[in-house]
């Protein structure tokens, strides 16, 4: 993770920290449900997914913070 | 909209309005005198503006290249707002018995209804949400309104070929069947549409976004039942792959529109076997229509960097387009010359600066920005343009059965309400901390029910300039009101009241177009006065 946070989003809202009682249970869960999914149906599983959650996460904030931390992790894989 | 094909219309005669020669052709050498305001183009936005100027005592000419109104449906929403700005002409009523009101909206996903809407979360107003009448009608009751209007001189096949504008005018050239004339005019507003010819003899760009999907409209006059609300479906079993949406005008008319995609080929689409056999799937075997008009049509998102130069001023179409779902383009050109209009007649009589215009542009900048990315988000959500985004889009339309969150994320068309112009100059900001609701400087006034019942509506009892709305017992008195500002009492404990989030005293200083500039707990002379300096440009 760098130090520079992306400039337009406001860095603090989204917990880093583990939140998670039982973190091997709920990862594999995570994976588990895309078992035997096509690509495309794994696209459209975890659009559902991510919609699911964010209208439950609610905060605006967080999700801004959220998407930025996850296209900046992407984009340090690809360098 | 860009416009591939036209047909017939069977349910609406167009009468061919008169030309006359005007007088200038006959009297060029004497010196005539000048034109207050020149409008060009004879839509819904020029007459309107017209009308508007005429209330305040301003003598326009109108002129119009053509001699008739509209050629097919085009803008049918007319929106709450909009109707409010013609009743004051009159005739929004006669719009309202002619046209189909309604409030309802339907989304289907394949062949099932998955979310309804209200679009009037405040019922008990004067005017409903939407009354959905063809533009050929709207221009005709304007058309007549102007011919019978002393102040509107409205003339048809009058076709502006050269505007040259100063520091204190413009010179227009104008063509006509019998040769061409020169008009002096103090400003001129160009109505003259999306294609503007004004704007192209100014050489002004036009910069904005295109967008490649087309679209099939088919006005049809179907011989049976009819829905009284709009219905949008996703996927339909009679149009698989794309969006189908359904309106209903006035005269048993439908506007059925046909989402084609970016590589459909518009010439075969519009054939009328081609076009009757989507309406086959659709209606089923035993359905019967007539066409009236058929069209198929992309769209561009546009905005001029300023709609004032110099003496020439730009409106509706001409200064900017979005596309047509939400209904922003007519009722945004409506909202625009309400706007310019009471600011329009200040400076011509010299009760204001100049510089007053600026906040025309300004205010119906900032509209037009809210209109442009409400549109572009709806527009991304029926044709979405990249692969991941019609993955969300699919899901949020998979989830809405069952998900009541995932209803408010279906976009298939933010309909129009008036737009905001928080923080334009001319208002004034809340000082008062304890609002809990009502509109805010920078936003339209609501209307409600006043007095006891079948005393009327609030927007009929507003003044023809500033108003100012305090709530107090019946027979307060307005000591020290400032000139041209109309008092208006309102007493009691209705819906006005919540409304307005109003307690004894409560007063909201309205503008001549029915935005708030300002309000205050406590009626305060000095204060309402200093606001309507400040909303003059006088401050």
């Amino acid at each position: 993770m760098s130090d520079d946070a992306p400039s337009a989003v406001v860095t603090g809202a989204l917990r880093r920290t583990l939140n998670l009682a039982r973190p091997d249970e709920v990862y594999n869960a995570i994976v588990e449900a895309h078992k035997d999914l096509t690509d495309e149906q794994c696209r459209a599983f975890d659009a559902r997914l991510i919609l699911l959650l964010a209208n439950h996460v609610g905060d605006e904030a967080a999700i801004h913070e959220a998407l930025a931390a996850a296209r900046q992790s992407l984009e340090e894989e690809g360098t | 909209m860009g416009r591939a094909g036209e047909g017939r219309l069977s349910s609406y005669t167009y009468r061919r309005y008169p030309y006359r020669r005007p007088a200038e052709l006959d009297g060029q050498a004497e010196r005539r005198p000048v034109v207050p305001v020149v409008i060009v183009g004879a839509g819904m936005a020029g007459p309107t503006l017209a009308l508007s100027l005429a209330q305040r005592g301003i003598a326009t000419v109108v002129l119009d290249e053509d001699d008739t109104v509209s050629l097919g449906s085009r803008s049918i929403c007319q929106a709450k707002h909009s109707l409010e700005i013609w009743d004051r002409f009159g005739i929004a009523e006669r719009m309202v018995e002619k046209g189909i009101t309604w409030e309802q909206g339907e989304v289907y996903l394949r062949d099932k209804p998955i979310y309804r809407f209200n679009l009037q979360p405040e019922p008990e107003q004067k005017f409903p949400a939407f009354v959905n009448l063809q533009q050929y009608y709207v221009e005709e009751y304007l058309f007549e309104r102007c011919l019978a209007e002393p102040l509107v001189d409205l003339r048809f096949r009058n076709k502006v070929v050269g505007v040259a504008s100063r520091d204190d005018g413009v010179t227009v050239e104008v063509e006509t069947p019998d040769g061409r004339y020169t008009l002096e005019a103090d400003w001129l507003v160009a109505c003259d549409g999306v294609r503007s010819p004004v704007r192209h003899m100014l050489g002004l760009p036009y910069p904005g976004e295109v967008f490649h999907d087309q679209f099939l409209i088919a006005d049809i006059r179907l011989l049976s039942e009819l829905p009284r609300e709009r219905r949008f479906w996703f996927y339909p079993p009679f149009h698989p792959t794309n969006s189908v949406l359904l309106h209903r005008q006035a005269d048993n008319v439908l506007r059925v529109d046909f989402q084609l995609g970016r590589d459909a080929d518009a010439e075969e689409e519009k054939k009328s076997e081609n076009v009757d056999r989507r309406l086959r799937q659709m209606f089923g075997p035993d359905a019967r229509w007539e066409h009236e008009w058929t069209s198929v049509y992309t769209f561009t998102c546009r905005m001029m960097e300023r709609f004032l130069h110099g003496r020439v001023i730009f409106a509706g179409d001409a200064a900017h387009v979005v596309s047509p779902f939400g209904a922003r383009g007519g009722n945004g050109a409506i909202a625009d010359v309400d706007n310019l209009a009471w600011k329009l007649a200040l400076v011509l009589e010299g009760s204001a600066p100049a510089n007053l215009l600026e906040s025309y542009c300004s205010e119906r900048r900032a509209a037009s920005r809210e209109n442009i990315l409400n549109s572009t988000r709806s527009t991304d959500f029926i044709t979405p343009k990249f692969a991941a985004a019609r993955a969300f889009r699919d899901a949020t339309l998979s989830l809405a059965r069952d998900f009541p969150f995932a209803r408010a994320l279906i976009n298939s068309g933010r309909l129009s309400v008036p737009t905001g112009h928080a923080g334009s100059a001319l208002d004034t900001p809340d000082t008062d901390q304890d609002w809990r609701r009502g509109p805010t400087p920078g936003r339209a006034m609501v209307d409600a029910p006043v007095g006891g019942e079948g005393e009327g509506w609030l927007v009929d009892r507003m003044g023809p300039g500033f108003t100012l709305l305090t709530f107090a017992e019946r027979g307060f008195a307005f000591e020290r009101l400032p000139q041209r500002v109309t008092g208006l009492c309102v007493s009691g404990d209705g819906l006005a009241r919540q409304r307005y989030d109003a307690q004894p005293g409560t007063s909201y200083l309205i503008r001549p177009d029915r935005y708030v500039a300002a309000r205050w707990r406590r009626y305060d002379p000095a204060a309402v006065d200093a606001a309507v300096r400040r909303a003059t440009g006088n401050g």
